[in-house]
C-alpha cells in the first residue's frame, strides 16, 4: 500500500483534521518542545501527573499530517497511563496507532510526538529505537 | 525520455535537484568504460592516450559551452559545492585575514553559505548577506552599503535562486564589487544547466557549476577562474595527479588546472558531461532558455490560479526553471506525497536553502522544477494534483 492510500485512512485524517488535546496547560507539571528541521515540523507536549499518573495532556504545534495526527493519537492513549507504562511506549506503538508503514523520512514524522514525551517526562533526548533505525 | 517500464508514468518536476539524462550521455559513458577504460594522463598504451584525450577533450567543450579563455580555467570537482570549498580553502585562506569581509546573500543555497561560515570561524572573517526584498529579488542599495568600508574581499551570489527562481544581476553585482575591490564568485549551478552563460561577460573570478542539474551525470562539476588567479592559488587537495616533482619532504605543483586535480578523476562523468554539453548545444541553449521561460510562466500561471496558494520571489516574467511555493496550512510534504500517489515528483522541504525560507516567515515549500523536456501537460497533471490535495487536506 502507498503512502497516499495510508494517507487516506480515516484515523489519520481524522486526527489531523479534528486533533484531540490540542492545547496548552496552565501550569503544567511536564512541558517540553522539539522539533524535526529537515521538515519544519514543531511541537509542544504539556503533562499533568497524579500520584504517578498522566491524568492530562495537550500539545501544540505545526507540521505535516502524520507529525500531527501522531501527537493526537499519542496524547489520547497517555491519559490515565502510569508513568512507567508510558515509558515503554516505544516505535511500533506508534506506527500500530497509524496503522501504516513509513519510509525513513516520514517515520521521524511520525515519532516526534513519542520523543517530545520521552523527553519531557524522562528527560530521553534522542529519536526513539534509534538502533533500530535504518542508516541511510 | 523515461522509457524504461514503470508501474505508472512518471512526471519529473525536480530538475532543480537533479536534472533527466538524455541517451547520448549514457551511451557515452557506456561506451568510454567498455572501449578506453584506463586512468588517465599516465599510461603509454593506447587507450589510455583514448582515455586522457576524452577527459582532455570534455573539458575543451565545457570550457567553450561557458567561454572561457582557455581549457586551462575549467577545473573539474565533484559537483559545485566542491568548487566553491576550493575557492574557500585555496583562494580564501591565502588572500583573507581577520577582519576582511564576505559579502553572501540570504538567497544563497547551503553550498554557498556553509563554506564561509567554515572559513569566518577558522579565519575571523566577516560575513555579511545582501538582504532579499519582498519580491524576491536582491537589494542592491544594502549591497552597496555592504561594501563602502572597502573590508570586503569576496562577494559571492547564485545566479539563479534554487527556491525564488530570481535572476539576479549578477554583471552588475561584479561592477559593483570590482569597483568596491571585491573579487566576485557565483554559483551558476541552476543557469549554466538553462541559459546561454559566458563567464567572461558576467565578469566574474569564479563561477561554479555542476553536471548533474544540466544533463550530465552526478560526481562531475566544474570551477571556472581566472588563469592568473588559478596560478597563483595554492593547492586544494594534496594527491597523485597534482603534482610536478614529487621528493619525501617536499614537492612542485603541476601547471593549471591538474593542480587542483588531486588523485584519479571522475573519468567517466567528466565525458558524459563533455556529452551533455554537445546535446545542450545541439538544441541551443537560447532554446532551451526560451522553452523554459514559456513552461516556467504557463506554470506560475496556473499553480497561482489554485486557491490558498503562495508562490514565492518574483513574477513570471523573468524568473528561472522553478517554482516553489506553499499550499495554505498543508505541509508541503504532506502535498508532495498526494503529486507522488499521482505519479508526480516534486521536491518538499527547504531545498538547502533555510535562510531564504526564513527569510519569508515559511518552514517548507513544494517546489516544482522544469528543463527542456518539461511539458504543457505535465503542469497541468501537478494542478489537478494540487486540487486533489486541497480536496484530501481542507
Amino acid at each position: 500500500m502507498s503512502e497516499f492510500d495510508d494517507l487516506f485512512r480515516e484515523n489519520i485524517l481524522e486526527h489531523y483534521k479534528h486533533p484531540r488535546n490540542r492545547g496548552t496547560l496552565e501550569d503544567p507539571d511536564y512541558t517540553y518542545e522539539d522539533s524535526n528541521p529537515l521538515c519544519g515540523d514543531r511541537l509542544r507536549m504539556d503533562f499533568r501527573v497524579r500520584d504517578g499518573v498522566i491524568v492530562e495532556t495537550r500539545f501544540v504545534g505545526h507540521g505535516c499530517s502524520i507529525s500531527q495526527a501522531a501527537a493526537s493519537m499519542l496524547s489520547e492513549k497517555l491519559e490515565g497511563m502510569r508513568l512507567e507504562d508510558a515509558r515503554r511506549i516505544g516505535r511500533g506503538d506508534v506506527l500500530d496507532m497509524l496503522g501504516i508503514e513509513l519510509g525513513p523520512v516520514r517515520l521521524k514524522c511520525a515519532l516526534l510526538a513519542l520523543k517530545t514525551m520521552k523527553a519531557g517526562l524522562y528527560g530521553i533526548n534522542q529519536w526513539p529505537d534509534e538502533a533500530e533505525q535504518p542508516r541511510p | 525520455m523515461f522509457r524504461e517500464p514503470r508501474e505508472r508514468p512518471l512526471i519529473y518536476l525536480d530538475s532543480a535537484a537533479t536534472s533527466q539524462k538524455p541517451d547520448a550521455v549514457l551511451d557515452a559513458m557506456d561506451r568510454h568504460y567498455r572501449r578506453c577504460n584506463a586512468n588517465i594522463h599516465r599510461g603509454i598504451y593506447a587507450i589510455a592516450e583514448e582515455a586522457t584525450a576524452a577527459y582532455e577533450d570534455a573539458r575543451r567543450r565545457v570550457a567553450r559551452f561557458v567561454g572561457a579563455a582557455s581549457p586551462a580555467e575549467v577545473v573539474f570537482t565533484r559537483n559545485a559545492t566542491e568548487a566553491i570549498n576550493l575557492v574557500a580553502h585555496a583562494w580564501a585562506r591565502a588572500n583573507l585575514a581577520a577582519g576582511d569581509a564576505v559579502v553572501l546573500t540570504e538567497m544563497e543555497h547551503h553550498a554557498n553559505l556553509v563554506p564561509w561560515q567554515l572559513l569566518a570561524a577558522d579565519r575571523g572573517v566577516q560575513l555579511r548577506f545582501v538582504p532579499v526584498t519582498d519580491d524576491g529579488e536582491l537589494n542592491l542599495d544594502a549591497y552597496r552599503c555592504l561594501l563602502a568600508d572597502g573590508r570586503a574581499k569576496l562577494v559571492g551570489v547564485a545566479h539563479i535562486s534554487n527556491v525564488l527562481g530570481t535572476v539576479n544581476p549578477v554583471a552588475e553585482i561584479a561592477r559593483i564589487a570590482r569597483d568596491a575591490g571585491a573579487r566576485v564568485l557565483v554559483d551558476a549551478s541552476q543557469s549554466v544547466p538553462h541559459l546561454p552563460v559566458d563567464v567572461r561577460a558576467l565578469d566574474a573570478d569564479f563561477v561554479a557549476f555542476t553536471g548533474h542539474k544540466m544533463l550530465g551525470p552526478t560526481a562531475i562539476g566544474a570551477l571556472w577562474a581566472k588563469r592568473e588567479l588559478l596560478d597563483a592559488m595554492p593547492p586544494f587537495l594534496g594527491g597523485g595527479e597534482m603534482i610536478r616533482e614529487v621528493k619525501l619532504t617536499g614537492s612542485k605543483w603541476n601547471d593549471v588546472p591538474w593542480k587542483f586535480e588531486a588523485g584519479t578523476m571522475p573519468i567517466a562523468e567528466a565525458v558524459g558531461l563533455g556529452a551533455a554539453v554537445d546535446w545542450l548545444e545541439c538544441v541551443g541553449m537560447d532554446a532551451v532558455w526560451a522553452h523554459d521561460q514559456e513552461i516556467v510562466a504557463h506554470a506560475y500561471k496556473r499553480i497561482a490560479e489554485v486557491p490558498d496558494v503562495r508562490i514565492l520571489g518574483p513574477g513570471p516574467a523573468r524568473r528561472g526553471a522553478l517554482v516553489a511555493f506553499t499550499l495554505g496550512d498543508i505541509h508541503a510534504h504532506d502535498v508532495a506525497t498526494v503529486l507522488d500517489a499521482h505519479g508526480i515528483a516534486v521536491r518538499a522541504g527547504h531545498h538547502c536553502a533555510m535562510p531564504v525560507h526564513e527569510r519569508f516567515g515559511v518552514a517548507a515549500t513544494v517546489r516544482a522544477s522544469f528543463h527542456c523536456y518539461t511539458t504543457h501537460d505535465e503542469i497541468e497533471a501537478l494542478v489537478h494534483g494540487l486540487s486533489r490535495a486541497r480536496e484530501v487536506f481542507v
